[in-house]
C-alpha cells in the first residue's frame, strides 16, 4: 500500500503521454496533457501526506495535532492554476484550428516539416 | 541595493496590467511608448543589479522572512553576476524587440504589448530567483506567454501547429521539472536552492537524487532544445512573429541551460560531486550531438526562420559544452558566448523580420536576388553571419576561445574541432542566404523569372522612417556583440562571475547565513593570455564558413559528377529531415526517448 500512490503517479504520467503521442484529436490531446499533469498533483499530495493528520487549519485544535503538510497544498494549488491556464490556451488554439482548417486531427496539419 | 531586486518582476507586471486596462482607450503609439519605456527602464535596472552583485550575491527576502539559524521560511531573490547578466540581456533584447515592433507589426493589438511585458517579468524573475519552486512558476509564466505570442498570428498557415507543438512539448517538460521539485521537497523539506543543496549533501547520492536530477535536467533541456528534446523549436520559431523570435532565439533557449547549470551547482554539485567525470562525459556527448545536428539541419533549410532556429540549436550545443565541463573555466566561456551569441542571433532575426516586412516572404528561393536594394540589411546579415562564425574581435570569439581553452585543459582537445565545424556550417548557411538574397549570387531557383521592372516597395506606407526603427535595433545589438570583444578585463570578470556561480558553499552562506563568503579562489589562469592562440582556429572557422557558403552558389551545380555527389548527400539527409515532421506526437516520443536515455545512462553510471 505504501507505494500505491507512486504507482498511480507513474501510471498517470505514462498513460497521459501515450495518449498525447497517439492522439488524433486536439481536444483529446489537451485532455491527455491534463492527465499527465494530474500525476504531479498525486505526487505532491503523496509527499505531504501524514497518516492520521488533519487538514492544516490550526484553529480550535490542541497544539501538536498532526496535520498534513500545507506547503504541498500550496504547490498543488499553483499547479492547478498553471494547468488551467495551459489548457485554456490550448483549447483556444484548438478552436482556431477548427475554424481555419476544419479539422481537429493534428496529423492533418502539414505546414511545418523538415 | 537589495531592495531594488524585486522591481524587475513587479514593474513589468504592473505595467502589463495597466496596458490591458488602458488599451482600448489610447492610441497604439502610446502603448508602444509605454512598453518600450518599461523595457528600457528594466534594462537600466538590471545593469544596476549587475554592478551591485559584483562582490557577492544580492539577497532579498520577501516580506522580511529572513532565515534563522540557516532554516528558511520565506522566499528569496538571490542575484549574482551570471543571473544579472542574463537578465540584462533579456531586458535589452525585449527593448530591441519592442522598438522593432513599432512599425513591423501594425496589427498588434493591446494584448501583444501586455503579453510581451508579462514575458519580460517572468524572464527576469527566472534569472533572479533563489527558490526552486519560484523557478518553476516563472518558467511556466514565461512559457505560457510565449505560447500565446508564438500563435499570435493565427491567420498564418502552420501557426497553430507550431504553437501547439511548442505548448504541449514544453508543458510536458515543465511537469517533469515539477515532479523533480516534488521529489526534492519530499527528501529535504525545502524549496530553497541553497537549503536543498546543503541538506542533500548530508545524504547519499541514492536513486531518489538521481531520478530528481534526471527529471529536472530533462525538463530544462526541453526548454533549451538540446537534442533530442529540440523538435518543437523550429516549428515554434517558424510561426512566431519576428519580434517574438528575437527573444526566443536570443535568450529563452539559453535560460534553459542557465536553469540546468544553476540547479546543478546550487543543489546537486555537492551530492553528485564524486561522479562529476561521468556526468561530464554524458553532457559532452549531448552537447556534441546537439551542435552537429543543429548545424547540419541549419544548412539544409531554406525557410529563414527555421534556418536560424536550427542555428540556435547548434549554438545551444556549443554553450552546453561550456557547462558540461562542470568547471568554472568552461562556465565563464559559456556565459560570455551565451550573451554575445544571443545578441548576434537577435540581430539576425531582426534582419529576417525586415525581409518579411518588405518583401512579404522569408523563403530563400522566392527571395532570390530581391534584396538588392537593401545594402544596410545585407551588411548587417553578413556581419552577423561572420560573428556567428566567431570572427575576432566579436564577443562570440572571446567566449568560444575561453571554452576551447577550458576543454583543452580538461583533456578534451576534440572540442576545438567541434567548435570549428559546428560554427562554420551554421554561419555558412547565413552567409549563403545573404549572398543569394541580397546579391543574387548562385544559380536561380527553379521556376524563377527575373523581375520585369525595378521593384517598388510593396507596402505604400513603407516610408524611410519605418526602416530606421527596424534597422537601428539590429545595428545596436550587433554593435553590442562587437563591443563586448573590446571591454577591457571582460574575460576576467566572466571568470570571477563563473567562480562565484560554481561556489556552492559561498552561495549557501550568503543566502542562508547572510554572510559575505571569503570569495572563491580563482580557479583558472587569466583568460586573456591565451586569446592569441585561438585566433588561427577562429580564422579557420570563418574561412571554412565562407567556403561552405560558396558551394551551393557555384553555377553549373547539378551537372556532372559533383552534382551527382551533392544529390546523393541530399538524399542521405532526407531521412533526417523527415524526422522533423512537425507532429506533436513525434516530439513527445523523442522527449520520452531522450529522458529514458539520459535516465538510463545516469542510473547505470552513477552507481
Amino acid at each position: 500500500m505504501r507505494y500505491l500512490p507512486h504507482l498511480v503517479t507513474i501510471w498517470l504520467f505514462a498513460v497521459g503521454l501515450y495518449g498525447i503521442v497517439t492522439s488524433r484529436n486536439l481536444i483529446h490531446m489537451v485532455t491527455c496533457l491534463a492527465v499527465v499533469q494530474s500525476s504531479t498533483y498525486v505526487l505532491l499530495l503523496t509527499i505531504g501526506f501524514r497518516a492520521g493528520g488533519t487538514a492544516p487549519i490550526f484553529l480550535d485544535v490542541p497544539v501538536g495535532t498532526p496535520a498534513v503538510d500545507p506547503v504541498v497544498k500550496a504547490l498543488a494549488l499553483t499547479d492547478v492554476v498553471v494547468g488551467a491556464t495551459v489548457s485554456a490556451l490550448l483549447l483556444a488554439l484548438a478552436v482556431q484550428a477548427h475554424k481555419r482548417h476544419g479539422t481537429l486531427d493534428p496529423e492533418e496539419f502539414r505546414a511545418l516539416r523538415g | 541595493m537589495s531592495t531594488l531586486t524585486p522591481l524587475p518582476v513587479a514593474v513589468p507586471l504592473v505595467m502589463a496590467a495597466l496596458l490591458v486596462g488602458l488599451g482600448p482607450f489610447v492610441r497604439r503609439r502610446v502603448l508602444d511608448a509605454v512598453a518600450i519605456a518599461t523595457a528600457a527602464a528594466m534594462t537600466v535596472l538590471t545593469l544596476v543589479l549587475l554592478a551591485g552583485a559584483d562582490e557577492r550575491p544580492l539577497v532579498y527576502w520577501f516580506g522580511g522572512w529572513v532565515p534563522r539559524d540557516g532554516v528558511v521560511v520565506g522566499i528569496d531573490f538571490a542575484v549574482d553576476t551570471a543571473g544579472a547578466a542574463l537578465a540584462t540581456l533579456g531586458a535589452l533584447l525585449m527593448t530591441a524587440a519592442l522598438v522593432f515592433t513599432w512599425r513591423y507589426f501594425e496589427a498588434a493589438g493591446t494584448l501583444f504589448h501586455a503579453l510581451m511585458l508579462v514575458f519580460l517579468a517572468a524572464l527576469l524573475g527566472f534569472c533572479l530567483t533563489g527558490d526552486l519552486f519560484n523557478l518553476f512558476v516563472f518558467f511556466e509564466l514565461l512559457s505560457v506567454a510565449a505560447y500565446a505570442l508564438a500563435g499570435y498570428r493565427t491567420e498564418n498557415p502552420g501557426s497553430i501547429q507550431g504553437a501547439l507543438n511548442f505548448a504541449v512539448t514544453n508543458s510536458v517538460g515543465a511537469f517533469m521539472v515539477l515532479s523533480g521539485i516534488a521529489l526534492l521537497y519530499g527528501r529535504t523539506g525545502s524549496l530553497n536552492l541553497a537549503e536543498i543543496g546543503r541538506s542533500l549533501e548530508r545524504g547519499p547520492a541514492d536513486g531518489l537524487v538521481v531520478v530528481a536530477f534526471v527529471l529536472l535536467l530533462a525538463g530544462f533541456f526541453v526548454k533549451a532544445a538540446v537534442v533530442p528534446f529540440h523538435f518543437w523549436l523550429a516549428d515554434a520559431y517558424a510561426v512566431a512573429p519576428a519580434p517574438v523570435c528575437i527573444l526566443l532565439a536570443g535568450v529563452v533557449s539559453e535560460l534553459g541551460l542557465y536553469a540546468a547549470a544553476r540547479v546543478y551547482w546550487t543543489v546537486f554539485a555537492g551530492v553528485l560531486g564524486d561522479h562529476a567525470a561521468t556526468l561530464r562525459g554524458v553532457l559532452l556527448g549531448a552537447a556534441a550531438l546537439t551542435a552537429l545536428l543543429g548545424a547540419l539541419m541549419c544548412f539544409l533549410q531554406v525557410h529563414l526562420a527555421r534556418l536560424l532556429a536550427f542555428a540556435t540549436v547548434s549554438h545551444v550545443g556549443l554553450t552546453l559544452v561550456g557547462f558540461a565541463l562542470l568547471e568554472p573555466a568552461g562556465l565563464a566561456g559559456a556565459l560570455l558566448y551565451l550573451v554575445a551569441d544571443g545578441l548576434v542571433k537577435a540581430s539576425l532575426f531582426v534582419c529576417v523580420g525586415v525581409l518579411q516586412y518588405r518583401l512579404g516572404t522569408i523563403d530563400e528561393r522566392s527571395l532570390y536576388g530581391r534584396g538588392r536594394g537593401e545594402p544596410v540589411t545585407f551588411g548587417l546579415l553578413l556581419l552577423g553571419g561572420l560573428a556567428l562564425a566567431g570572427l575576432p574581435p566579436f564577443g562570440t570569439f572571446l567566449g568560444k576561445a575561453m571554452m576551447e581553452h577550458a576543454a583543452g585543459t580538461a583533456g578534451h582537445e576534440w572540442v576545438a574541432w567541434l567548435f570549428v565545424v559546428a560554427s562554420a556550417v551554421s554561419a555558412a548557411a547565413v552567409l549563403r542566404v545573404g549572398l543569394r538574397v541580397f546579391a543574387g549570387w548562385g544559380p536561380p531557383p527553379h521556376g524563377w523569372t527575373p523581375p520585369a521592372a525595378p521593384e517598388a516597395p510593396p507596402e505604400p506606407e513603407a516610408t524611410p522612417g519605418t526602416y530606421a526603427t527596424m534597422l537601428v535595433p539590429a545595428a545596436v545589438l550587433l554593435a553590442t556583440a562587437l563591443g563586448l570583444g573590446f571591454v577591457p578585463g571582460l574575460a576576467e570578470r566572466a571568470q570571477a562571475a563563473a567562480d562565484h556561480f560554481a561556489d556552492r558553499t559561498g552561495y549557501a552562506a550568503a543566502v542562508l547565513d547572510g554572510q559575505a563568503a571569503g570569495g572563491p579562489a580563482s580557479t583558472a589562469s587569466p583568460a586573456a593570455g591565451h586569446l592569441p592562440a585561438a585566433v588561427p582556429a577562429a580564422l579557420l572557422t570563418v574561412g571554412l564558413a565562407v567556403a561552405l557558403a560558396a558551394v551551393p552558389l557555384r553555377r553549373g551545380r547539378g551537372r556532372g559528377r559533383r552534382g551527382a555527389a551533392i544529390r546523393a548527400m541530399l538524399r542521405a539527409t532526407l531521412a533526417l529531415r523527415r524526422l522533423h515532421s512537425g507532429q506533436v506526437g513525434d516530439s513527445i516520443t523523442w522527449l520520452v526517448v531522450g529522458t529514458a536515455t539520459l535516465g538510463g545512462l545516469l542510473a547505470t553510471l552513477l552507481r
